[in-house]
């Protein structure tokens, strides 16, 4: 998939009228009244060309891989499964959300950078959307109204703002991401109030990192 | 229309259930009463009492096909079409296997297998044949999804609820090849209890997660009979060895990674255990693969019949010095790095080869990154008298070759080749490859699978149609000028059960001058062709006994006039009228379902 088709650029701030982007939960396209094409997460690489624009204004996945020319879905005919077992690396994380009681697996391997990562969460978690509050991009839950913050556990076994560290730095020593609501990580376990001030303007320094 | 009868039934018999053919089920079959005997591809298909195959489950409502066999104890269900495999169905396309496990949970008491293929499998569905069946041996999921480890974690401790009821446990295989597990984690495998030991055949190698290693060995030290034990990717090479030890009887091995750092005792515990394996005839697995442990398989290499090394990154080197210690070797798996060097060595070394697969390493990239052309598959086709099957990833092939490799192998039932870009020509002349493979459906007069690839004319349809008298199954991409390929191929090839073609210039025409060809075999599928709206119901009037299906993922049938094409055709014969769980974005192009469906199921409720 050419990196041309992503919508989500650092660049480009989006307009007020798209900020809200409400994405359904894998699973849901026959039950929704939007017109699917959904995709398996891990189909999410073979995203049809030329077909209908909804991707345009959604958060699309953007793979890493850049090949030559552009796919054509299916072709060549190689089963997800090969796909999937070959990629060189794969790397699985759980994704736990507070106050949701199953986890979702997701694969860092396949985001280039934090901002494809919280669109991911999108995906993953219909709850969510992405808002943009004073210019920085925040993961929201619009029924309670409340602020997911996303954090992580690494190799030493701390548990960590997401964000703060270089992309591939946070890809190797994740272990195991938790969305935290907003209060929590405010009083909580993770942060001091001066952290969190700290933190917020990280947050909307996300851009630079991608 | 007896004996029309009995001659179908023999054929299709003796085609799709094989040995179980008894004389005395045939009488019962023919027993039937006339009007039944219309339908005789549908009696066919399950009319044996013990095993039950259906190869495309929506032929027979579930009411219709549960009543009627009780004492049933193997079921082998395929579902979705071939092109799943390949994204081409939509998620929600149905293949659901709840309500068929609901029935079978409550009228077959007795069944012992149950073997799926491209199905949704929910957990639910798992925990429901864990609970139901008491003599439960044999579980194959293959290519499905829709489940989860935990599933599997109610299967393996089925084996606690029933050794509390009864003397023993008796599951014998659990096999999820190639399905797409959502995988929560390894801690499945410690739900089988301590009281397992029948196990013979466990194939994980789908699974990402890791499994608790002392939880696995102990399984594997208490089960006597395993003789196939594919493992995943998470269990390190270093632990391998230790889990040989405790099956030295293992006919069928899948490794787990296969790399680690290099380590003299590392190293020589796993050639030492390999070299304990007396009965070992298969391997696969090798993901990561580290050149240097593999020496430690070549005391096992002369007796091996099947290699699967098609995710092994190795290059050629490796991969040659390997399969040339092969001198058994039936069938092989492996990626492009082969090269052709490999293979040219490959037809020297393994005089004994049945089945070749070569996969590519690199799909997507349009330069070639190895030296693999069609000169290796022409050297394998010189060298191994017995190729009989073969799945070729190319970027290149002539006409040439292809003559070569046709007169070469005239033996081949089973050919399938990609070329990598579509509608590529043949590189040498810049001519289409309609001779070639002409070539190959002349000279390969048993040939019951094809699937073609590169620039192609109507003209190798006529080919086909006027040779190819046993082909079963086709599969067609970027190919064709004009109707007239579709035409020739419904026209003239009389064992067709199965056609699959995407992007190709076939429509209207070709398709209502062959309406009763469609319902003699199994299923059609068609997808970004040029047929229109308007065609499918017309196919859908005249030919009642079929369900023609559109999906159209736009969403909006019912707006669209009848010229407009349709983006996918699923066309298959079925007694049981339209399926009751499409999604909306599916449609059934049958007028008047209700009526026919109520008054076929009269005909078989006796």
């Amino acid at each position: 998939m050419s990196s041309e088709t992503s919508t989500v650029t650092s660049e480009q701030p989006p307009s007020t009228a798209d900020t809200e982007l409400t994405l359904r939960l894998p699973g849901e396209s026959q039950k929704s009244e939007t017109k699917p094409t959904k995709r398996r997460f891990s189909d999410l690489t073979d995203l049809k060309l030329g077909g209908n624009n909804e991707s345009d204004t959604e958060c699309s996945v953007v793979t890493r891989s850049t090949p030559a020319k552009e796919r054509v879905v299916g072709w060549p005919p190689v089963r997800s499964h090969r796909k999937n077992m070959m990629k060189k690396d794969c790397k699985y994380v759980k994704v736990a959300v507070d106050g949701a009681p199953y986890l979702r697996k997701v694969d860092l391997e396949l985001y280039s950078g934090y901002q494809q990562l919280l669109c991911g969460f999108e995906h993953l978690f219909s709850c969510f959307t992405i808002r943009n509050v004073l210019n920085e991009r925040k993961l929201m839950d619009p029924v309670n109204g409340m602020e997911y913050v996303p954090t992580y556990e690494d190799k030493e076994g701390d548990w960590m703002l997401v964000g703060d560290v270089p992309w591939m730095m946070f890809v190797e020593s994740c272990k195991r991401i938790r969305l935290m609501k907003n209060s929590e990580a405010v009083n909580g376990s993770v942060l001091t109030r001066r952290d969190f001030g700290r933190w917020a303007s990280k947050i909307g320094s996300w851009k630079l990192l991608v | 229309m007896l004996q029309v009868f009995e001659a179908r039934l023999f054929e299709l018999v003796t085609g799709e259930i094989g040995s179980e053919l008894v004389a005395g089920r045939i009488v019962m079959a023919i027993s039937f009463r006339e009007e039944v005997l219309e339908h005789s591809w549908y009696a066919i298909e399950w009319w044996c009492q013990r095993r039950i195959f259906i190869g495309n489950c929506y032929v027979v409502s579930l009411a219709m096909k549960i009543r009627r066999f009780p004492e049933v104890r193997s079921v082998e269900l395929k579902w979705k079409p071939h092109f799943a495999d390949f994204n081409l169905v939509p998620d929600g396309w149905g293949g659901y296997f709840y309500p068929w496990i609901c029935e079978m949970a409550r009228v077959y008491p007795l069944l012992e297998e149950i073997k799926l293929k491209r199905m949704v499998v929910t957990d639910e569905c798992l925990e429901l044949i864990s609970k139901s069946f008491k003599n439960f041996k044999v579980l194959v999921l293959s290519s499905c999804e829709g489940f989860s480890t935990d599933g599997l974690a109610a299967i393996a401790a089925n084996c606690r609820h029933c050794c509390m009821l009864f003397a023993s446990w008796n599951l014998r295989e659990l096999d999820l090849r190639e399905s797409e597990v959502e995988d929560l984690s390894g801690h499945w495998l410690s739900h089988f209890p301590d009281s397992c030991t029948s196990l013979q055949s466990l194939n994980m190698s789908c699974l990402a997660s890791e499994v608790n290693f002392s939880a696995l060995q102990r399984l594997i030290a208490r089960s006597p009979n395993l003789k196939t034990l594919r493992l995943n990717r998470a269990v390190p090479l270093e632990k391998l060895s230790t889990l040989l030890h405790r099956a030295p009887q293992l006919v069928e091995l899948g490794t787990g990674a296969y790399s680690a750092e290099i380590r003299p005792n590392v190293y020589s515990n796993l050639a030492e255990a390999f070299s304990r394996c007396k009965e070992l005839m298969g391997l696969s697995g090798f993901w990561d693969v580290v050149p240097s442990y593999l020496p430690a398989i070549y005391s096992v290499c002369s007796r091996l019949t099947s290699l699967n090394l098609s995710y092994a990154t190795i290059q050629s080197p490796d991969v040659t010095k390997i399969v040339t210690q092969c001198p058994n070797l039936q069938s092989l798996s492996v990626l492009d790095y082969i090269e052709d060097a490999g293979l040219h060595a490959l037809s020297l070394s393994c005089k004994d080869l049945r089945e070749l697969r070569v996969f590519p390493s690199d799909p997507f990239v349009a330069d070639a990154n190895v030296s693999l052309t069609e000169q290796g598959l022409v050297a394998v086709s010189e060298g191994c008298l017995k190729l009989q099957s073969v799945l070729y990833f190319c970027r290149q092939m002539s006409n040439a070759a292809l003559t070569t490799i046709a007169k070469n192998r005239p033996n081949l039932n089973c050919f399938r080749l990609c070329i990598l870009e579509p509608r590529a020509p043949d590189y040498l002349t810049l001519e289409p490859l309609d001779n070639g493979f002409g070539a190959i459906v002349d000279h390969c007069k048993q040939l019951q699978r094809l699937s073609l690839s590169g620039l192609l004319t109507d003209l190798v349809f006529e080919y086909i149609g006027n040779r190819a008298k046993k082909l079963e199954m086709l599969s067609i991409a970027f190919a064709g000028d004009s109707d007239m390929g579709l035409h020739h191929v419904l026209s003239g090839c009389d064992s067709l059960r199965k056609l699959e073609i995407r992007d190709c210039p076939f429509g209207d025409k070709a398709l209502l001058d062959n309406v009763s060809k469609l319902e003699t075999m199994r299923s059609l599928w068609m997808s970004s062709c040029s047929v229109s709206l308007g065609a499918c119901k017309r196919l859908s009037q005249k030919m009642p006994r079929l369900n023609v299906e559109v999906i159209d993922e736009q969403g909006d049938l019912d707006s669209r006039s009848d010229n407009s094409p349709v983006e996918k055709l699923y066309v298959y014969r079925t007694v049981a009228g339209p399926r009751l769980d499409m999604p909306s974005f599916i449609r059934n192009m049958d007028q008047n379902p209700t009526c026919r469906r109520y008054s076929l199921e009269k005909l078989f409720s006796e």
